[in-house]
């Protein structure tokens, strides 16, 4: 792949959870890029290390038990690892946000939600206080809530609208990158589409990046270019959206999109993945998805694949060999 | 329709707040033919929880009738009762909460059956106990196991066991799969449709999920605030729905395709309170096509095609 300059780049990243019984190696050499204004969408299910990806970004794992154990995350070409934590504060909630999965808890209870979202401005600018909470009252309009309750507190909000809090939080300081994780899984259906709505409306607008974890096709085949498909702590596939929804190649992702009930088709029966995601303090030797392949070869089980491109752009880690068409 | 198995009659269910009366369900009626599968949608708040609560007198109605087989479950005294749960069974949406964590799934599963005194000996309880795990799809390593030591998908299927182990008529699936991820979820749905082509059994299925939903029943019944706004046979519900909020509901699902064009209504706001609801259509603070009479008048339920009903003041045409 000839290469352009990303804003933000995963190089081998390594990381495990160490304790004393067991060590969960929770992401495994994994590597992702993201361009500038371009949405990726990062999907897989639970216990792929979608989430301990996102906050290994942001270095918020919690250590211990969680060790980055090599690798580079660059962001603009600084690694955010080799940082001090003193730097890293300044990257946090400035140049790299993240919106997460429950809005219920990730709001602090005990503070309006105008203090919370000034609270940011005015650590990261060179704002006084009565301008800070001016700009969160804009925030708080530009995600569609009125200004007037910015003296509310987060109990008085529905699940949306703290969702929205969420992001106004998020996006107050204008980040290059924002990234998402299960925005909007705790949401009703239509409440979800509205959030959605927002988050591809304010993302056009500002031109920011936009890692969205999620384990819907739906809402990845709604708002993102790009596509990662990671399973056991490795991207097994990775395309644009396009690549990935119509020429999916490795037989995981082709599984991931046989059993989900798809309402416009009229089947009977759904095409389950047999068997369970292997167990992350005890991976199997050879390709992760083996066990569960239903195309799995002898050369599988011995080792694991190299990361190939089968066209331009679209990259798998599997050992099928690839056919035109 | 098949035969009637399940049918309720204007089922009420209010609960008293220092607020007010909240209206969990509001004046419900459907019914449910033997060996169908009725899909209750709705948002989170909207009573389709309660309402498989009520039907399994879990908790009381406050007004209303529930028919199995005939017979009024309301009237009946709670010994009578507890006889007839034999035949109606529930799974719930957490199997990390609705299973016993200090019990073995051997002890889980053999509780209905030591209840009821199903098994002579210890010998056939044990058999039977074997023949469960196998219909609920469960290796029989797991039988002295814990549930912290089962998966979510492993954990939903102590749960079908348990609830299929008195041979019941009836089940209320409350967000069965919920909880799990998709590729569980399907082996999950698969199971349950294939125990109940086997068996017989009738189904409550209750879920946010309209693609699930769509999947899994014969006949769908959109709840929103208490009410059942629409009801009618899958297809029609999918092909024509005719509620606004149907229609949005059905919008706002994100489709793993990118093939198609889409136009998606967009609702505004949220779902308004259940508490002491106003007057007129419930929906009609979200809907854009609402007149006046929407906030005066509630709609009648009305039948637009055969076996095909909606509430609304708008849809006529």
């Amino acid at each position: 792949m000839e290469e352009k300059r990303n804003l933000l780049e995963i190089k081998d990243l390594v990381v495990q959870y160490v304790t004393d019984e067991a060590v969960i190696c929770a992401v495994n050499g994994l590597n992702l890029s993201l361009g500038h204004g371009e949405t990726l969408g990062l999907v897989g299910e639970t216990g792929a290390g979608k989430t301990t990806t996102a906050k290994s970004v942001l270095r918020i794992l919690p250590d211990p038990p969680a060790k980055i154990q090599s690798g580079e995350i660059l962001v603009d070409g600084t690694n955010l690892l080799a940082l001090t934590e003193k730097e890293m504060r300044k990257i946090r909630g400035n140049k790299i946000s993240m919106i997460f999965q429950d809005p219920m808890t990730s709001l602090n209870p005990v503070l309006t939600v105008g203090d919370q979202i000034a609270e940011v401005i005015m650590l990261h600018q060179a704002k006084s206080k009565k301008e800070a909470y001016r700009l969160a009252g804009d925030m708080l309009e530009l995600v569609g809530i009125e200004r007037s309750r910015s003296k509310d507190y987060p109990h008085q909000f529905s699940g949306g609208m703290k969702q929205r809090v969420v992001i106004a939080i998020a996006l107050a300081c204008n980040p290059e990158i924002l990234i998402a994780d299960e925005p909007t899984t705790a949401l009703d259906v239509t409440i979800q589409a509205q959030v959605l709505a927002l988050m591809k409306e304010l993302q056009e607008k500002y031109r920011t990046s936009l890692l969205m974890i999620t384990h819907d096709l739906g809402i990845v085949a709604d708002i993102c270019d790009y596509v990662a498909i990671i399973y056991a702590g490795t991207i097994v596939e990775y395309g644009t959206k396009e690549q990935i929804f119509l020429n999916r190649f490795h037989p995981y992702t082709k599984g991931l999109f046989n059993c989900i009930p798809d309402i416009m088709r009229d089947d009977n029966r759904l095409i389950p993945i047999d068997g369970l995601m292997p167990d992350p303090g005890n991976l199997p030797e050879g390709c992760a998805f083996c066990e569960r392949c239903p195309e799995a070869m002898d050369c599988c089980k011995n080792g694991m694949p190299d990361q190939k491109e089968i066209e331009p752009g679209h990259f798998v880690r599997c050992f099928l060999p690839y056919k035109e068409g | 329709m098949q035969e009637t198995i399940l049918e309720a009659r204007h089922l009420k269910k209010y609960f008293p707040t220092s607020k007010g009366m909240l209206h969990a369900v509001d004046d419900v009626s459907f019914r449910i033919g033997r060996g169908e599968t009725l899909g209750l949608v709705g948002e989170s708040g909207c009573g389709k929880s309660t309402t498989g609560r009520v039907i399994l007198r879990l908790l009381e109605a406050t007004s209303g009738e529930i028919l199995f087989d005939g017979t009024d479950i309301c009237k009946l005294s709670k010994a009578q009762m507890r006889e007839k749960r034999k035949d109606m069974q529930i799974i719930f949406q957490d199997p990390y909460s609705s299973i016993d964590p200090r019990k073995a799934v051997f002890e889980i599963i053999e509780e209905p059956l030591r209840v009821k005194r199903v098994c002579k000996t210890k010998q056939e309880l044990a058999e039977r106990v074997y023949e469960l795990m196998e219909l609920a799809g469960l290796s029989k390593r797991y039988i002295n196991a814990y549930p912290h030591e089962l998966d979510g998908g492993r954990r939903q299927r102590v749960g079908i066991a348990r609830a299929l182990a008195l041979n019941p008529k009836f089940i209320v699936l409350d967000e069965p799969v919920s909880a799990l991820d998709v590729s569980i979820q399907a082996q999950v749905l698969n199971l349950l449709q294939r125990r109940q082509e086997e068996m017989g059994l009738t189904y409550l299925f209750i879920s946010h999920d309209l693609s699930v939903v769509k999947h899994i029943s014969d006949h769908i019944a959109v709840m929103y605030l208490g009410q059942i706004v629409e009801y009618g046979d899958y297809q029609s519900i999918f092909k024509n729905p005719l509620h606004p909020y149907t229609k949005a509901l059905l919008s706002a699902i994100p489709l793993p395709r990118i093939d198609l064009e889409r136009n998606q209504i967009l609702l505004e706001g949220d779902v308004a309170s259940p508490i002491d609801p106003k007057p007129g259509c419930r929906f009609a603070g979200r809907c854009r096509y609402k007149t006046e009479l929407c906030t005066k008048a509630e709609p009648e339920y009305t039948e637009y095609e055969t076996g095909h009903f909606a509430a609304c003041h708008c849809c006529k045409d």
